[in-house]
């Protein structure tokens, strides 16, 4: 079981700053997400877009500002259960929450703080009958062992970055590559592109385009998919498989957080209070993205602010009996768990002769 | 009505038309006009937030009118989605301007 002060649901920038204002008051902090990275949206949709409304960063790319808040929070030392989703909260008599994920594991907090986003990120799966008999049986929308497909045939579709890196990655591994898609062309990092060029010049990894799945056969688990080939000579092929691997990219869902007795709006969080963003149950915290109250605006400063009220209010509840006075970093410094220290230089007092 | 304003049907995922004045002087696309009427759920639509990153707003043009071409952006994002014809568009990258007027598009079916 793991402990800390506050459980903080998603490691997006709106939890990662709650790390910071936590440590201000020396609490601890320990995140859950979804995603195998912490950043969210940020470093999982748009790393390499611009951001202009950091405020003190006239530009930042989401993937830098992820980074810097890495570093910012590092010296409070939060601990991560990543690439697994929250899926129950049971409230304990002591007032105290325990949070399990999909893989089990367990945490226990006496504060909770939602900053889930739009929600946990699914695999989108393509709209194609028996899907979901193959699911786990030669069907995977993510891949968590790529050894599990050593000497196996695998099929790849999709024309994104995660489709090209995959192909790359198991042409190493597996003992044949096909990479489906609907277009000629992919769109990803260059690197990977030509990349993916070079292996299907040395015949590492096959490529199937401009076409698409249409089916799947097999019995009891995949043997075979069928592939409808466009442009200019159409026509259907059987493709004998072991593993077929749809990487469409990822939507979120709220999730399991739906039916955790919240009051939900829009797919949103009800706080209405913009106090400290407590929820109907009280130690259950909604910040960032996946609230909602009058005026709410879904921006990245905004979860930011939302945090740091959190934050106190958290410290109020787990310490009922102390009176807390808010002290400005650049008198208080930042001391990390970690035995480090930040602090404003002295200044110098000395006559001048 | 003002001068600014042109006239857009959107039909919604149950089907149901709405005609809609649409300012063409904020700066707006397709895609923030239907949030802005909460023709769709939120989080079901903008789900990236205009940069051509999810399908969640795709939607089918029915009017003839002449659209800008599609970015390279936009052509690769569709190639991924699901429930595309060649009426598909993603309206976070149609921006409402004059030429739009008695513009009629359809959305296309959550998750694609």
């Amino acid at each position: 079981m793991i402990k800390t002060d506050i459980l903080i649901i998603g490691a997006g920038p709106t939890g990662l700053f709650a790390v910071f204002e936590a440590g201000l008051l020396q609490l601890r902090c320990h995140l859950i997400d979804a995603l195998p990275q912490p950043g969210g949206q940020l470093a999982e949709i748009y790393p390499k877009k611009p951001i202009y409304d950091i405020p003190g960063f006239p530009e930042v790319l989401a993937g830098e500002l992820v980074d810097n808040l890495m570093e910012q929070i590092r010296p409070f030392q939060p601990g991560f259960t990543l690439g697994e989703r929250a899926e129950t909260i049971e409230p304990q008599e002591d007032g105290t929450f325990i949070v399990t994920t999909s893989e089990g594991t367990r945490h226990k907090a006496p504060v909770v703080a939602i900053a889930g986003g739009l929600g946990s990120f699914e695999p989108r799966k393509p709209l194609l009958d028996n899907l979901e008999t193959y699911e786990g049986k030669g069907v995977a929308y993510m891949i968590r062992n790529p050894e599990e497909y050593a000497g196996k045939k695998v099929v790849i579709a999709g024309g994104g970055d995660s489709a090209l890196d995959w192909s790359i990655y198991l042409a190493e591994i597996a003992e044949s590559v096909i990479l489906v898609h609907r277009r000629n062309e992919f769109r990803g990092a260059l690197d990977s592109v030509e990349k993916v060029q070079q292996l299907k010049r040395k015949g590492q990894i096959q490529l199937v385009t401009p076409a698409e799945v249409v089916s799947l056969s097999g019995n009891g688990r995949l043997e075979a998919l069928g592939i409808r080939m466009a442009g200019e000579d159409p026509r259907e092929l059987h493709l004998e498989t072991d593993a077929f691997i749809p990487l469409f990219g990822l939507s979120p869902k709220l999730g399991p957080i739906a039916e955790w007795g919240l009051e939900i709006e829009k797919n949103a969080i009800r706080v209405d209070n913009t106090l400290d963003y407590q929820t109907n149950i009280p130690g259950i915290y909604a910040i960032g993205d996946v609230n909602t109250y009058p005026g709410k605006l879904k921006l990245i400063l905004c979860g930011f602010h939302e945090a740091t009220l959190m934050c106190q209010s958290a410290y109020q509840r787990i310490y009922p009996e102390r009176r807390y006075v808010m002290k400005y970093t650049t008198v208080g410094g930042i001391h990390g768990f970690d035995g480090s220290k930040r602090e404003a230089p002295k200044a110098v007092v000395k006559p001048i002769d | 009505m003002t001068m600014r304003d042109i006239q857009v049907t959107i039909i919604d995922r149950q089907g149901k038309p709405h005609q809609i004045e649409a300012p063409t002087d904020l700066n707006m696309n397709l895609m923030e006009l239907v949030r802005a009427y909460e023709l769709a759920p939120e989080g079901t639509i903008g789900v990236c937030g205009g940069m051509a990153m999810c399908a969640s707003c795709q939607c089918y043009v029915l009017s003839p009118h002449q659209l800008p071409d599609k970015s390279d952006e936009e052509e690769a994002m569709l190639s991924e989605a699901f429930f595309v014809n060649d009426k598909s568009r993603l309206g976070c990258q149609i921006h409402l301007t004059d030429k739009l007027n008695g513009l009629q598009v359809e959305l296309a079916p959550e998750g694609s």
